[in-house]
């Protein structure tokens, strides 16, 4: 039991045995290769100084862009998923939007919100926020009908049915929604961030960094950029057990 | 003990030691069909106050649809159902279905779920809980409420349901298949469980079950419906005394009632 928490480990530790033997034996340009060591070295300065801010403005974009969309899109997800034909009636729309990579939306936005922070964010919100709107919507349409039915017969209005057994019910959906969102978010910031004149977030510091040459630096924000996405994921997943400790019993 | 097996036309009261118990639910001319398909027709039937009745008949008869139509989970096509003459929202009344995982709140405390249905009287908490603890008190339940359902077992989280479903005071409970979920030595408790609180408490019971033993064991009356359109195929009473305990099953009266449900029963399958 105790042993099996460390299986996690033999992957990066192999990761990095095979990374030390590339760099070793040259199999690629040292240039475009640096060794772990000068990689793990450049993000621990780096996160210090540039680095660190450039990964503060990321979670900040990515913290704003989710929130945004969680705001607008859970009201409107319980709202839609509580009458099914409405939300057939809208499904095709959000299926399609939902379906558009959000990059082919920067020009848009850059044309609607000009070229400041916010459209990034906006960007961002936007895609998360149907992500967050159709697993919220499904997850009130699949309340489990026995539950809506008991809560009924014990006198529940109709109201009191959807705030005391829909929204609960679609807690779990809800979160996979957010998890899926937070995860759309960031990727979206961060091409944001390489293309429409940036000047700091994750995306740019790799950008630059590719720009100059600057190889451990790149690797470094490319950790910086993967440590965040992996942290947020787990940070809702955390939320999330403690929230919804029913979920999935 | 004395059994009275005798078929009658449906409606029409039996005579039972001369006095016929009040008729608590009575329903008249039921119609119902699901596309077409006629479940119920002109279906008469009266429910004796108090009592506790089982349904039994064959699968896909509408034993499932006949309780939910008295309990208003499904609306009836034409009739008239009345409760001592009141109408189903002038009463209290109780539900266990059978899925005990699917109806309970998992997102409560098993203590919380026991008292959700007081919120929509507008009790004061204080009252709420304190009707939850006399409820516990009176049918001597050790159960840790603060667990959650899916903490419990299967019986457990069904004992749940029940007690969920007789907080109100119900004056009718009606239980869908409440065991059926369960392996069969939960059952047994339950049949006890169930039993001692219909003992307690007086509330007229109305059971579906697929389970003729079952079925006849907790009655005072056994329905027996017939193959679609559902007509009333027997009606018989169990006298036996209660409490009823596993001896209760080998007794000839038992016995000779059980034999006999299982043959109109069975007359009922052969006909479809
Ligand atoms: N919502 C529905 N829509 C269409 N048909 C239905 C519906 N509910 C029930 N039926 C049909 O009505 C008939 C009676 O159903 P019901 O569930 O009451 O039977 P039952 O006696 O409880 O059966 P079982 O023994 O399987 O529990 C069945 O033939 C069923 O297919
Ligand atoms: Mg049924």
């Amino acid at each position: 039991m105790k042993r099996d928490s460390f299986l996690p480990l033999v992957g990066v530790v192999g990761l990095i045995v095979v990374w030390y033997i590339a760099v070793w034996v040259r199999i690629v340009d040292p240039v475009l290769l640096p060794s772990p060591q000068a990689s793990f070295a450049a993000l621990v300065k780096g996160m210090g100084g540039k680095l660190g801010f450039d990964f503060f403005k990321t979670v900040e974009r990515t913290f704003y862009a989710t929130a945004i969309a969680a705001v607008i899109a859970i009201p409107l997800g319980v709202f839609l998923g509580a009458s099914e034909k409405l939300y057939r009636s809208v499904e095709f729309v959000i299926d399609f939007f939902r379906s558009t990579p959000a990059s082919a939306m920067f020009p848009l936005f850059l044309v609607l919100f000009g070229v400041g922070n916010w459209t990034k964010i906006l960007v961002a919100a936007f895609g998360a926020a149907l992500v967050i709107l159709f697993n919220v919507a499904y997850g009130v349409m699949n309340a489990r009908k026995t539950r809506l039915l008991a809560a009924k017969v014990m006198g529940a209005s109709r109201l009191r049915v959807l705030t005391d057994v829909m929204l609960l019910e679609s807690l779990p959906q809800t979160f996979v929604g957010l998890r899926n969102g937070v995860s759309l978010a960031l990727v979206i910031v961060v091409v944001a961030e390489m293309f429409i004149g940036s000047v700091d977030g994750l995306g740019h510091r790799v950008f630059e960094a590719q720009q100059l040459f600057d190889m451990p630096d790149m690797y470094a924000a490319i950790f910086a950029a993967g440590a965040l996405g992996y942290g947020l994921n787990l940070l809702f997943l955390l939320i999330e057990k403690r929230f919804v400790h029913w979920s999935g019993k | 003990m004395k059994v009275v097996p005798v078929s009658r036309p449906a409606g029409a009261p039996v005579s039972l030691k001369g006095a016929e118990p009040p008729a608590h639910i009575t329903i008249r001319g039921l119609s119902k069909q699901f596309n077409g398909a006629v479940v119920y027709d002109k279906f008469d039937l009266d429910i004796p106050r108090g009592k506790f009745v089982s349904v039994f008949g064959p699968n896909g008869c509408g034993k499932s649809t006949l309780i939910n139509m008295i309990a208003g989970l499904i609306p009836i096509d034409a009739g008239e159902i009345l409760f001592a003459g009141k109408t189903l929202s002038q009463i209290k009344f109780g539900y266990v279905f059978q899925n005990y995982r699917e109806a309970l709140f998992p997102w409560l405390r098993s203590i919380d779920n026991i008292e959700y249905p007081l919120k929509h009287m507008n009790l004061p908490k204080a009252e709420r809980r304190a009707k939850v603890e006399r409820l516990v008190a009176h049918l001597g339940v050790k159960i840790d409420l603060q667990r959650y359902p899916y903490e419990l077992s299967g019986g457990q989280q069904q004992l749940i349901s029940i007690m969920r479903a007789l907080v109100v005071e119900p004056e009718v409970l009606f239980l869908d298949e409440p065991f059926s979920a369960l392996d069969y030595e939960m059952t047994l408790f339950m049949r006890q469980q169930l039993q001692r609180i219909f003992a307690e408490t007086g509330t007229t019971m109305v059971l579906v079950s697929h389970d003729l033993e079952e079925a006849v064991y907790l009655a005072d009356r056994i329905l027996l419906l017939s193959r679609r359109p559902a007509r009333v195929a027997d009606y018989p009473w169990n006298e036996a005394p209660r409490p009823r305990t596993d001896a209760t099953l080998s007794e000839a009266g038992f016995v000779q009632l059980k034999a006999h449900c299982l043959e109109v029963f069975q007359r009922e399958v052969r006909k479809g």
